[in-house]
């Protein structure tokens, strides 16, 4: 009987063929979109937490609250010491200075005079200590796109498209123009030795990656910062981990009435990332759950008029003597077989072009140029172990529920039909 | 056994349930049909023909009395032990063959017997014993589509009659064939039922099968209005 059943699923294509297609094709889209939501959403959050937030940071309360405009003059005082009670609170976490500032580039000619200017968004970072790690955080080395790190006190990396439209050359002055921590004018001389390209719009745009300690002194900033990042062990953000650690922190000064205290904040909120991020972790369940309800519709569908088509089949089938739950239960298993191999097909081609996407990735610079997020340019899927399950069981759960469903309206249709059919 | 009674209704009425109220396509029919029988039922459209041969063949049940098929009790039966009593003992012809389209001329006869306890040779042996019966030997493998009409109701015949069974029953068999093929057809069954002793039940008003019938039996607004034996079995 199982080979009988089996010949005739084999031979039969509407059967088999266009319903493992429908289920794989599914199956494929699921696979593919999961692997794309996580790889922008991964990215999304890296980038982030690399280039802004860290996993928590540490910035005064006055800061804090008027963070997006970088006010340095609320910077915290006494940075080195709060560096060194963080990184003995928490050993396992890596913890960095970060100066965010804005002012103009001038680049001068031979005379000292203005030969080209245009404003910047800098960041001082800790590029000339050993064992840095904001090199490797910040991926500078692979973003440099000509030129070399900064290896003295002095020199500075600035954005490419920056230095193009600047028509400054490697080795050549330029002049920061920006206010001290005190709020008074300052000009800055620094040395471009290398530009670079970080892929994230928001940075690229007026790029200038300088070391701290210049900018500390630029900006008469000794033993301040504007903001202290920390990096959870392995650079890997949890949620849970990081509000353990800022509930502790915080807790230390809840009871300072000081706007200069420090005060922790973590990922999510700093970033304004929550709705997004509980989207991302939402959206594979909400694609699930819609991919099983369209697939079953349509498998549905697909098995009412191909039980349409088997009526004849069915009709003499129940006339010769099969009972009904004989024949139900062949329907199930042929949608098993048929779900088992569109799922499989349908993973094996979701992880085929989400393969692809994590590796080519996808240059969306063009459509991105006004974003102030710290969006990547190019975005990538991300195969994770979820993807290789993720579009496997909803496939083979939604041709076995929409067979059972149309299997019993066929039981029902066909029982009269087949009256019908030996009426005169 | 030869002329045991095996299909046996008494004071039959089967009601079917029409807006508010019912309407009776069967009316008291008290109906005997031995082992051997080659019996017709006819009659006009909507006389209850279908009716009948639905509850002999245990695909539905009387309202009222009662329709005994080789000793079950036909309104008692589950479903699942309908579909024995099909299994075992009837075989169904239709008139558009309803033959399974995907599979071989061999596979379709073989199919009543996969639903039974026979061998892989016994079921071979079988099937080719039923096509020799119906001359279609030389088309066990050929598909339904590569036959004619009339080689598809053949078929049709050696699949109601490969597991031998005790009642055929043939619901306007020869409605879809031509003259020549309708007599085929026919004299293919008179032989089976002369040889094997199988009793042949037909739902037809077509005069070619009239013909070949034993037994008259003449249905009009669901009674039974005239029950002739033609010529002796």
């Amino acid at each position: 009987m199982i080979k009988f059943l089996v010949n005739g699923l084999l031979r039969d294509r509407q059967r088999s063929l266009f319903p493992i297609l429908i289920v794989a094709i599914g199956v494929w889209i699921t696979v593919f979109f999961h692997a794309y939501i996580t790889g922008v959403f991964g990215e999304l959050v890296d980038t982030t937490a690399r280039f802004s937030t860290g996993h928590v940071k540490v910035m005064s309360r006055a800061y804090a609250e008027n963070q997006d405009q970088k006010p340095n003059d609320l910077a915290l005082l006494g940075a080195d010491q709060l560096m060194s009670d963080l990184q003995q609170q928490y050993p396992k976490m890596t913890w960095t200075k970060r100066i965010q500032f804005g002012g103009l580039l001038d680049i001068p000619d031979e005379n000292g005079e203005t030969r080209s200017q245009g404003p910047v968004a800098g960041m001082g970072v800790d590029l000339l200590s050993p064992g840095s790690t904001e090199i490797a955080t910040l991926n500078i080395e692979k973003a440099i796109v000509s030129g070399r790190m900064p290896q003295n006190p002095g020199e500075i990396l600035i954005g490419d498209n920056l230095a193009q439209n600047l028509k400054v050359k490697l080795g050549e002055t330029a002049t920061l123009l920006t206010s001290t921590m005190y709020g008074s004018m300052t000009m800055y001389n620094f040395t471009v030795v290398g530009t670079i390209r970080f892929g994230v719009m928001a940075m690229d745009r007026g790029a200038m990656i300088a070391d701290i300690t210049d900018i500390q002194q630029a900006l008469d900033m000794v033993d301040a910062s504007g903001e202290i990042l920390g990096y959870l062990e392995n650079n890997i953000y949890n949620d849970e981990e990081a509000a353990v650690i800022v509930d502790q922190f915080n807790a230390n000064y809840q009871g300072v009435d000081d706007e200069y205290a420090p005060v922790m904040g973590k990922l999510r909120e700093l970033s304004n990332l929550s709705d997004y991020l509980a989207m991302g972790e939402n959206f594979s369940g909400i694609l699930i759950f819609i991919f099983i309800m369209i697939m079953s519709i349509v498998l549905w569908n697909a098995g009412l008029m191909g039980g349409l088509r088997r009526y004849g089949e069915v009709g003499i089938r129940l006339a010769i003597g099969e009972n009904k739950g004989h024949v139900y239960r062949s329907m199930i298993y042929e949608s098993i077989f048929i779900g088992l191999a569109g799922s499989v097909l349908g993973t094996l081609l979701g992880l085929g072009s989400a393969y692809w996407l994590q590796t080519q990735g996808l240059d969306i610079s063009s459509m991105i140029k006004n974003i102030n997020m710290m969006f990547p340019a190019i975005i990538r899927a991300e195969i994770t172990h979820e993807t290789y399950y993720i579009g496997f069981f909803p496939g083979l759960f939604s041709t076995v529920l929409g067979t059972s469903l149309s299997g019993i309206g066929i039981y029902k249709r066909q029982t009269a039909q087949l009256f019908k059919e030996l009426e005169v | 056994m030869e002329n045991s009674v095996l299909i046996k209704t008494e004071k039959m009425v089967k009601k079917f349930p029409i807006g508010g109220g019912f309407f009776t396509a069967l009316n008291d029919i008290n109906l005997n049909f031995k082992k051997g029988e080659f019996a017709g039922i006819v009659g006009p459209s909507g006389s209850g023909k279908t009716t009948l041969l639905n509850i002999i063949g245990s695909l539905d049940v009387p309202s009222e009395g009662s329709a005994v098929v080789m000793e079950k009790a036909v309104e008692k039966l589950s479903q699942r032990e309908a579909a024995k009593l099909r299994n075992k003992y009837i075989g169904f012809i239709f008139q558009t063959f309803n033959l399974l389209p995907v599979y071989t001329v061999f596979e379709n006869v073989e199919f009543p017997l996969l639903l039974q306890d026979f061998s892989s040779n016994e079921r071979k042996e079988m099937v080719k014993q039923a096509l020799e019966w119906v001359k279609l030997s030389d088309k066990e493998k050929s598909r339904p589509a590569q036959l004619s009409g009339g080689e598809c109701q053949r078929v049709a015949v050696a699949r109601a009659m490969v597991k031998k069974p005790q009642i055929v029953l043939a619901d306007e068999p020869t409605a879809n064939l031509d003259a020549k093929n309708s007599h085929n057809i026919l004299q293919t069954m008179e032989k089976l039922n002369k040889e094997l002793k199988t009793t042949f039940i037909f739902s037809t008003h077509d005069e070619k099968v009239i013909e070949y019938l034993h037994r008259k039996i003449r249905l009009e607004d669901g009674q039974v209005v005239n029950d002739e034996i033609i010529t002796s079995n």
